[in-house]
């Protein structure tokens, strides 16, 4: 069984420091949803507010309809897998996995079933007398998740769990991460500060930037349509054109920057006068006959793509050629002109 | 003779001169112990004999303050680690500005002669049982177990304190988050971390109890412990049944020393072959699988 | 004011210290009710009880109580608490006239046996001082590790024997029969045995043997703490072996020399065990003479006011201490 998330318009405040700002949003029932943003964004206070560490100091959250206010985290539906995970050193893995139960009077017997059951699920069926100083990284992460699991919580709150791990485990404990959470079906909340995780992993993404949320979304709509700068600049990698808005017609806007009139989206609806950003995607920056000049300062080669760093007067571009483009990357020190698809950049308000 | 055989024979010998200063005496009483004479005496060494070991074990004095050692020492561990526990939890959440005259007022008995401790310890439970009408707590034994207690507590709360400290506060949330009530973190989750630090207190406790002189001989009011019995007799001159005593007392703490450290060795080989298992499962799960 | 007043004032003396805390948290932002959601009710009920009974009833209380008592006179059970138990300065004028009334003459006795155990127990904790530190520095900066693991056992077992035992081991040597005379006689430095005893030798000895590892402990833990390559820094540029360890290793060691120290003034200057096994019957010591005030003489009150005479000087003796080595008390405890 599983439940909705809502963020009533929740806010945080620590003395004079607002650590989330006026949260608005429901997470909808079974649904896998990650916090995405830089440290100190807030996604950390969040997660520990709708976990019930963390009193709002106003708004409230509700969970499956019932509102939280005044109920602690241990009679919350909820179940925190935190960033050192957490483990009982004291307690051997079946022990660990079956503490939920345990506190909640089940007895042995019990107990035995059900962490026998999630001991399969995790794929360590014969590993629960073990205990938890002789397990790898990966195996203590999985562990952390049978015992959040094994207390049937509605929603399970994630706090970037796979950071500590090395490169290769993390890519394969997404995709175990987004396998278990389909199989058992129930709400996850994820917060990460990595986007690939984000993106890889999530039904929807949540981008905080200083305590607001900026933009709520699919992992596609968010990098293809983003609403703020800050969501442009920070999910991928992308290049920011800054200038003023000439001229607007049909969803289109024309911003004068220092490299002459360019042309994009306006999903913000800028008016003419306004200061803007505009921001082209590296791999939508083409080497085209007509465009704005700038030269090759460096080529890096990495197999399937190639990174290419340029410079339009001073400002520092980028610019991605897939081994499928079949075209031929110009050489360092060479002069070209970029242009781009109009439809294929944004047009941004620019500054706070 | 150059300055490094110089600086190499005088370390060697103040090394031998502190260690006969601190041994010799020992040694000498060691050896009356099994000497025929009534009183104690190392030279001349007359004959071997077991004979003060029998007496020491008839010594009905000694047997009941033997007993009564035990019996308080016991006492004051059943108080004292709890007290010390109770101590050093609060000391981490007490704030910084009380923390400095909550840690004066709680480690002053250590500092205090205790001889102090005692009579303050005396005179209070005097008047505080007749104030009160609690007439059956003013007792030898129970005014001892306070007095000890009151220092000895504060040594409890050291040791456990250290322990803490190092102890992961995320550990306690987890616990919480996964339902366990307050009262079952504490016994699921604290306890079992500060095991090893209760237990030292635990051993440390009994141990200053049982030694304890200034402190008892006060409070202990017209009862006996092993330290008053023995003080007694030495000051009327006594026969070597003491320096058997103190034999018994030298083996009994060795024995002890030497179980100490094989148990330790077992833990420590023990704990190794469990990161050996952590270190190989890790392996295994970063190679091509 | 009569004792019974001073006796509830006393016993609110605590209470009045709870509300201060109490207050003082309020206008901190924290509240007991923050305590009490964090630790669950059982649990802040047992670290509230346990503390409180410590501190209150076992630390503070019985200190209030034997201050007050050494203000009151001594009067038969029957009579205490009545019109004629008022505060006095009586057990204080004895101590230093030997009358309670009259100042006449100084009390010489129990004010020689007190300057002698002052300016011993100093001396004697010197003594100790320069006799472990050597071995102190040994063991933190020359010895390999495996030594030293062998030399703390060495140290710390004799301590495991009781100091009364330990005291009866030295009476033994000291004995008008025992090991040393009949050592000295043998090598003919003396023809009859020396009353080591009765010339209170004996009893100094005792004393300085008592509380030797107490020093050598934290002396040790400070010297260790010392980068070995300050030092040998220090001898590269050509410092002679004496000035290395007064200004450099000692003043590192501060703490650890204070604490040292003061530990084993206070342990000697209240040592009861040691003057009483090996004192002779003219022996003037401190403490022995506050324990008969109060057995032999059963005036508990005047026991009081000695007790707290002993009291004030080792509170006198850390504050000297922390004053010359300008180190707080947090420092120095640890």
């Amino acid at each position: 069984m599983t439940a909705d998330v809502v963020l009533d318009d929740v806010t945080v405040r620590f003395g004079p420091f607002t650590a989330v700002d006026h949260a608005q949003l429901r997470i909808e029932p079974g649904e896998f949803f990650s916090f995405l943003g830089p440290s100190g964004c807030g996604k950390t206070t969040i997660l520990r507010t709708i976990s019930g560490f963390i009193q709002p100091t106003e708004g409230a959250v509700r969970i499956g309809g019932r509102d939280m206010a005044g109920i602690t985290p241990n009679n919350r539906p909820t179940a925190l897998i935190f960033q050192n995970l957490a483990l009982f050193p004291m307690m051997s893995v079946a022990d660990n996995i079956g503490y939920g139960l345990r506190v909640r009077g089940q007895s042995r017997r019990k107990r035995q079933a059900r962490v026998d059951e999630l001991l399969d699920l995790i794929a360590l069926s014969d590993q629960g007398g073990k205990m938890i100083d002789e397990l790898s990284g990966g195996q203590r992460q999985r562990v952390a998740i049978a015992r959040a699991l094994a207390v049937e919580p509605q929603v399970l709150l994630l706090d970037e769990p796979l950071s500590a791990l090395d490169l290769k485990l993390r890519q394969h404990m997404r995709r175990e991460l987004r396998a278990i959470q389909q199989r058992v079906g129930i709400t996850f909340i994820y917060i990460t500060h990595d986007q690939g995780e984000a993106l890889t992993m999530s039904d929807r993404i949540g981008v905080m930037n200083a305590g607001r949320i900026e933009q709520v979304g699919r992992g596609r709509d968010i990098y293809d349509d983003p609403k703020t700068e800050f969501v442009a600049s920070f999910v991928g990698e992308n290049n920011a054109l800054p200038g003023r808005v000439a001229a607007v017609a049909e969803g289109l806007a024309a911003v004068e920057t220092g490299f002459g009139l360019l042309r994009g989206r306006n999903p913000r609806g800028l008016q003419p006068g306004q200061p803007a950003k505009l921001f082209v995607r590296p791999e939508a920056l083409r080497v085209r006959p007509q465009g704005f000049a700038a030269d090759v300062a460096d080529i890096a080669y990495e197999g399937n793509l190639t990174h290419i760093s340029l410079r339009a007067g001073d400002t520092p571009l980028a610019m991605l050629i897939g081994a499928g483009d079949h075209t031929q990357p110009p050489n360092i020190g060479d002069h070209v002109t970029l242009g781009f698809a109009e439809h294929e950049a944004t047009v941004l308000p620019a500054g706070p | 003779m150059t300055a490094k055989h110089v600086i190499t024979f005088s370390t060697w010998f103040y090394l031998g001169i502190f260690f006969l200063y601190l041994f010799g005496p020992l040694a000498v009483m060691g050896v009356t112990a099994f000497n025929t004479p009534s009183y104690p005496q190392a030279f001349p060494f007359e004959a071997f004999t077991w004979h003060w070991f029998a007496v020491l074990s008839e010594d009905k004095d000694v047997l009941y303050g033997f007993t009564n050692s035990i019996k308080i020492g016991v006492l004051v561990v059943c108080l004292s680690v709890p007290l010390g526990l109770a101590g050093a939890l609060v000391m981490q959440m007490v704030y910084s500005r009380a923390r400095s005259l909550y840690y004066l007022v709680v480690v002053s008995p250590v500092l205090t002669p205790g001889v102090i401790i005692g009579i303050s310890t005396v005179i209070f439970w005097r008047d505080f049982t007749t104030l009160t009408g609690m007439r059956f707590m003013y007792d030898g034994t129970v005014l001892v177990v306070l007095g000890q207690s009151s220092f000895i507590a504060a040594y409890c709360m050291l040791i456990i304190l250290a322990r803490l400290q190092r102890f992961d506060r995320g550990l306690q949330e987890a616990a919480l988050d996964l339902g366990a009530s307050h009262t079952q973190v504490f016994f699921h989750i604290l306890l079992p971390f500060l095991r090893p630090a209760m237990l030292s207190a635990a051993v440390l406790a009994f141990l200053s109890s049982f030694e304890n002189y200034n402190t008892t001989t006060i409070a202990i009011l017209a009862d006996k412990t092993l330290t008053t019995v023995l003080a007694g007799r030495v000051r009327q001159g006594s026969t070597p049944a003491i320096s058997a005593l103190a034999v018994v007392i030298i083996s009994v703490t060795v024995i002890a020393a030497i179980l100490y450290e094989v148990l330790r060795r077992r833990d420590d080989a023990r704990k190794a072959i469990q990161l050996r298992n952590a270190a190989t499962a890790e392996a295994m799960e970063l190679s091509p699988a | 004011m009569t004792a019974a007043t001073g006796h509830w004032l006393v016993l609110a003396l605590p209470v009045l210290v709870l509300a201060f805390f109490v207050i003082s948290a309020r206008l901190e932002k924290r509240s007991i009710a923050s305590f009490w959601r964090r630790n669950g009710t059982a649990v802040s009920i047992y670290l509230l009880g346990a503390v409180g009974l410590w501190a209150i009833f076992m630390i503070v209380l019985p200190q209030l109580f034997m201050v007050e008592m050494s203000f009151r006179p001594k009067l038969p059970p029957t009579q205490m608490g009545g019109p004629r138990d008022i505060y006095t300065l009586q057990n204080y004028k004895y101590f230093l006239f030997g009358s309670t009334s009259s100042t006449d003459s100084w009390n010489v006795i129990h004010l020689r046996a007190f300057a002698i155990t002052i300016v011993a127990s100093v001396l004697i904790t010197l003594f100790n001082f320069a006799f472990c530190y050597p071995l102190a520095f040994y063991m933190a900066q020359v010895a390999t590790a495996a030594r030293v693991r062998v030399l703390l056992l060495m140290l710390i077992a004799p301590y495991w024997i009781n100091e009364v035992l330990r005291a009866f081991a030295l009476r033994v040597i000291f004995a008008g029969s025992g090991v040393l005379n009949r050592a000295l006689q043998g090598m003919g430095l003396i023809t009859e045995p020396f009353d080591f005893l009765g010339a209170d030798v004996a009893m100094y000895v005792g004393l300085s043997y008592a509380y030797l590892l107490l020093l050598v402990f934290p002396l040790y833990n400070a010297v260790e703490s010392l980068d070995k390559r300050q030092i040998e820094a220090a001898r590269d540029l050509g410092a002679p072996w004496w000035h290395i360890h007064l200004f450099i290793v000692m003043p590192h060691a501060k703490p650890g020399i204070a604490s040292g120290c003061t530990l084993v003034f206070m342990l000697t200057s209240g040592a009861l065990a040691a003057p009483l096994v090996l004192g002779g019957p003219r022996t003037l010591w401190f403490t022995p003479i506050v324990y008969d005030r109060f057995y032999q003489a059963f005036n508990w009150p005047q026991g009081a006011a000695y007790a707290f005479i002993l009291l004030l000087t080792c509170v006198a003796f850390v504050l000297a201490v922390l004053r010359l080595s300008r180190l707080s008390l947090g420092e120095m405890t640890k």
